[in-house]
C-alpha cells in the first residue's frame, strides 16, 4: 500500500476576480520509505501542497481531492481528527528554522511539546529524554545541555537540526521537508541533506522534500513532480527528468543549475509562458 | 546583570542632569524675577535685594545650578546667620506662595496621584487587554468592528469632557454616587471608592482604548508568525498554541508601553485631578503653574522625569525577564 496517495487535489482560493487555483489537479505517489521531491519556482504551489496535505491550508482556501495517508483519508477528516495526524504521522520541517521556532521557549519544551501532544499522560520527565535523545540523533553535541537552550543560541544549521528533530520525535510516518535548506550556507546545506539522508535509511521515514533547487532533489530523493503555476508540468524518476526531460520548463530549471563545467554565460531567466519575461 | 542595571542607571542619571539643566533655564533664567513676586506689592529695592542674596538670585547662573543640584542630593542652607534657613536632603527649594518645602509638597499628594493611577491602571489593564484579545478572536465579525467603533469613540473623546458628563450624570442626576469629600480609606472606604471611582474611569477609558488596539494588532501580528504555524502543524489545539505561542509574545510590547504610560501618570494627571478637585501631583503642577510658583513646577518636572527614568529601567528589567533573546544579549 501507498504511504501518500494524492489525488486530484485543488486549493483554491477566492479573489476578487473569482477563484483561484494555487494548486490544481495534483496527483502524487509515495511508497512507504520513499522519497519524493516536488520542484518548481516560487508561486508554483509547492508550499501550498504541502500545507494543503496536513490540512493546514490558510482558512480563506477551499481544499478538494483526495489525500490518503495509508488507508486513512484526511481530506474531509475533522480538525481533531487532523490534529491527531498533524506532528504524529505527518511531521514538517520548515524553511526559515529561526522564525519558525519560538524564540520564548526552549528548544526542549518545544520538542516536548511535540512529543506530549500526541502522548497524552507522559511526564515532563519522559518527555525531556525524548527531547534529548531527539537532539543526539540530529548529531547535537552536549544535546543534554542544550535542550535547555533558546533558538537564538543555534546557528542557522543547528536551528533546523533542531526543527527535524522536533518532527522526528513522534516518529512520523511521513516528513515533509519545505525548502529545509534554503536559509542555509552551502556547506550546511549539504549536511542537512545528509542527515535526512541518514534518517531516512534509519528510520524508514517517508520523505517528500519541497525545493525549488533540483540540485537538491537529485541528491535525496528518487522521484521528482515537476510544479508550474499550481500544476504538475512533468513527473518521473531522477535519471529520466535529469537526462531527458520533456517539459520545457523543466529544461530551463535544469539550465538554471550551474556546473562546475559550465562556460560562464549569461544568466538565463526561466521562460514564463504568461507574460513572456522572465519569472 | 548588573552591568547592564548600572549602565541604565548611570544613563538615567544623565538624563535627569539634563532635565534638571532644562528647567533651571527655562524657569529660573527667562521668567519674571522671584524676588519681586515673593516680595509683594510694597517693596522697596532693599527687601528685594535681601531676598536675592538670600536666595543666591545674585549668584552666576551655574553657581546657582550648582547649589540646586547639590540641595537635592545634600541639602543646603538658604541665607546667612540668624536668618539663615536649612533645607534639609531632597531640597527642591520653598514655594514662592506658601513658603511650604516643595520636597513635603510633593510627599504629602503623591499618594493620592499613586491611588489615581494605580487604580486607572487597573481598569484599563483588564479592560484593554480583554478588548484586544477579544477583538482578536473575533477578527473580522460585528464584535471586533463593534469594539474598534468604540475605541476610537473613546479615544477621541478629552478628559475632561468625559469627567464632566460623568459628574453630571453619575452625581447630579442619578445620584449613584456621592459628592465627593476629602476622607482617608480608613475613614469611609464607601466615599473613599467613591472619591476615586470617576477619575478612575475618566483617565483608563482613553488608555484602554489605545491598548485594546495595540493587544489586537500584536495578536493578530503574531499569530501569522512561522512558529505559530509550526505549533499547528505539530498537532497542538488552538487554544494552546494561543495561549502558549500566540499570547506571550503578543503581550510583551504591551509591558513597555505600560511601564511608559504608568510612570507617566505617577506624576500626577494633571486636568483629571484638576477637574475633580483631587489635590494630587498634577493638581498642584497646574495651581503653581497658574500662580507662577517656579520652585514647585521645578519640583514637579523633576519628579515626573525621575518617575519616567525609573519606570524605563524597570521595563528593561522585567523585559529581560520575559524576552530570552533579551536576557542573553544584555
Amino acid at each position: 500500500m501507498s504511504l501518500l496517495t494524492v489525488r486530484d487535489l485543488t486549493v483554491t482560493f477566492p479573489t476578487p476576480r473569482g477563484p483561484l487555483d494555487a494548486v490544481r489537479s495534483l496527483d502524487l505517489d509515495l511508497e512507504p520509505g520513499g522519497a519524493l521531491g516536488i520542484v518548481g519556482e516560487s508561486g508554483s504551489g509547492k508550499s501550498m501542497t504541502s500545507l494543503a496535505i496536513m490540512g493546514l491550508q490558510p482558512r480563506a482556501a477551499k481544499r478538494t481531492g483526495s489525500v490518503r495517508l495509508l488507508d486513512q483519508e484526511l481530506v474531509g477528516m475533522s480538525e481533531a481528527e487532523l490534529r491527531r495526524v498533524r506532528g504524529d504521522r505527518i511531521a514538517m520541517v520548515f524553511q526559515d528554522p529561526l522564525s519558525s521556532l519560538n524564540p520564548y521557549y526552549t528548544v526542549g519544551l518545544q520538542i516536548e511539546e511535540a512529543y506530549r501532544a500526541h502522548r497524552p499522560g507522559t511526564t515532563r520527565r519522559v518527555a525531556r529524554r525524548v527531547a534529548i535523545e531527539a537532539l543526539e540523533r540530529v548529531h547535537i553535541r552536549d544535546a543534554a545541555r542544550r535542550v535547555d537552550h533558546y533558538p537564538h543560541q543555534f546557528s542557522g544549521g543547528m536551528r533546523q537540526r533542531v526543527m527535524i528533530a522536533m518532527a522526528l520525535s513522534t516518529e512520523p510516518e511521513l516528513l515533509i521537508a519545505d525548502e529545509p535548506t534554503t536559509a542555509l550556507d552551502v556547506t550546511v546545506q549539504a549536511q542537512i541533506l545528509d542527515l535526512l539522508q541518514e534518517i531516512r535509511r534509519e528510520t524508514g521515514t517517508g520523505l517528500v522534500l519541497i525545493t525549488h533547487d533540483l540540485a537538491v532533489v537529485s541528491e535525496v530523493t528518487d522521484h521528482i513532480v515537476v510544479m508550474k503555476d499550481g500544476v504538475c508540468v512533468e513527473r518521473g524518476a531522477v535519471e529520466q527528468i535529469f537526462t531527458r526531460p520533456q517539459h520545457p520548463y523543466t529544461r530551463a530549471l535544469l539550465d538554471a543549475v550551474p556546473r562546475i563545467d559550465d562556460e560562464i554565460g549569461e544568466l538565463r531567466a526561466v521562460a514564463n509562458e504568461k507574460n513572456g519575461g522572465p519569472a | 546583570m548588573p552591568r547592564f542595571l548600572l549602565t541604565r542607571v548611570t544613563s538615567g542619571l544623565g538624563v535627569l542632569l539634563l532635565v534638571c539643566l532644562f528647567t533651571f533655564v527655562v524657569f529660573f533664567a527667562l521668567s519674571p524675577d522671584p524676588a519681586v513676586q515673593i516680595c509683594g506689592k510694597n517693596c522697596t529695592p532693599e527687601v528685594i535685594d535681601q531676598i536675592r542674596g538670600n536666595l543666591g538670585l545674585d549668584q552666576p547662573f551655574w553657581t546657582q545650578f550648582f547649589h540646586f543640584v547639590v540641595g537635592i542630593f545634600a541639602g543646603r542652607t538658604y541665607g546667612e546667620g540668624a536668618g539663615a534657613v536649612e533645607c534639609a536632603a531632597p531640597c527642591l527649594g520653598y514655594s514662592f506662595q506658601s513658603s511650604q518645602a516643595v520636597w513635603d509638597m510633593i510627599v504629602q499628594r503623591l499618594p493620592v496621584s499613586a491611588t489615581i493611577a494605580v487604580g486607572a491602571a487597573v481598569l484599563w489593564l483588564l479592560a484593554g487587554l480583554a478588548g484586544g484579545l477579544l477583538s482578536a478572536v473575533k477578527e473580522g465579525t460585528f464584535l471586533d468592528r463593534f469594539t474598534t467603533g468604540l475605541t476610537l469613540t473613546s479615544m477621541s473623546i478629552p478628559n475632561y469632557v468625559l469627567a464632566l458628563v460623568l459628574q453630571y450624570v453619575l452625581v447630579v442626576k442619578l445620584q449613584w454616587l456621592p459628592f465627593p469629600q476629602a476622607v482617608a480609606f480608613a475613614d469611609d472606604p464607601g466615599q473613599w471608592f467613591a472619591n476615586f471611582v470617576m477619575p478612575w474611569i475618566v483617565l483608563a477609558v482613553g488608555y484602554a482604548a489605545a491598548y485594546t488596539r495595540l493587544t489586537r494588532a500584536n495578536v493578530l501580528d503574531v499569530l501569522r508568525e512561522n512558529y505559530v504555524r509550526t505549533a499547528y502543524a505539530k498537532g497542538l489545539a488552538q487554544p494552546l498554541v494561543w495561549r502558549r505561542h500566540a499570547l506571550r509574545p503578543a503581550l510583551t510590547p504591551v509591558v513597555t508601553i505600560f511601564g511608559m504610560d504608568f510612570a507617566g501618570l505617577l506624576g500626577g494627571a494633571l486636568i483629571t485631578e484638576t477637574v475633580f478637585g483631587i489635590n494630587g501631583v498634577g493638581k498642584m503642577a497646574a495651581d503653581s503653574i497658574a500662580r507662577n510658583d517656579q520652585p514647585v513646577i521645578m519640583g514637579v518636572t523633576l519628579l515626573a522625569g525621575f518617575l519616567v527614568v525609573v519606570g524605563n529601567i524597570v521595563v528593561d528589567v522585567v523585559y529581560t525577564a520575559i524576552d530570552p533573546r533579551v536576557r542573553v544579549n544584555a
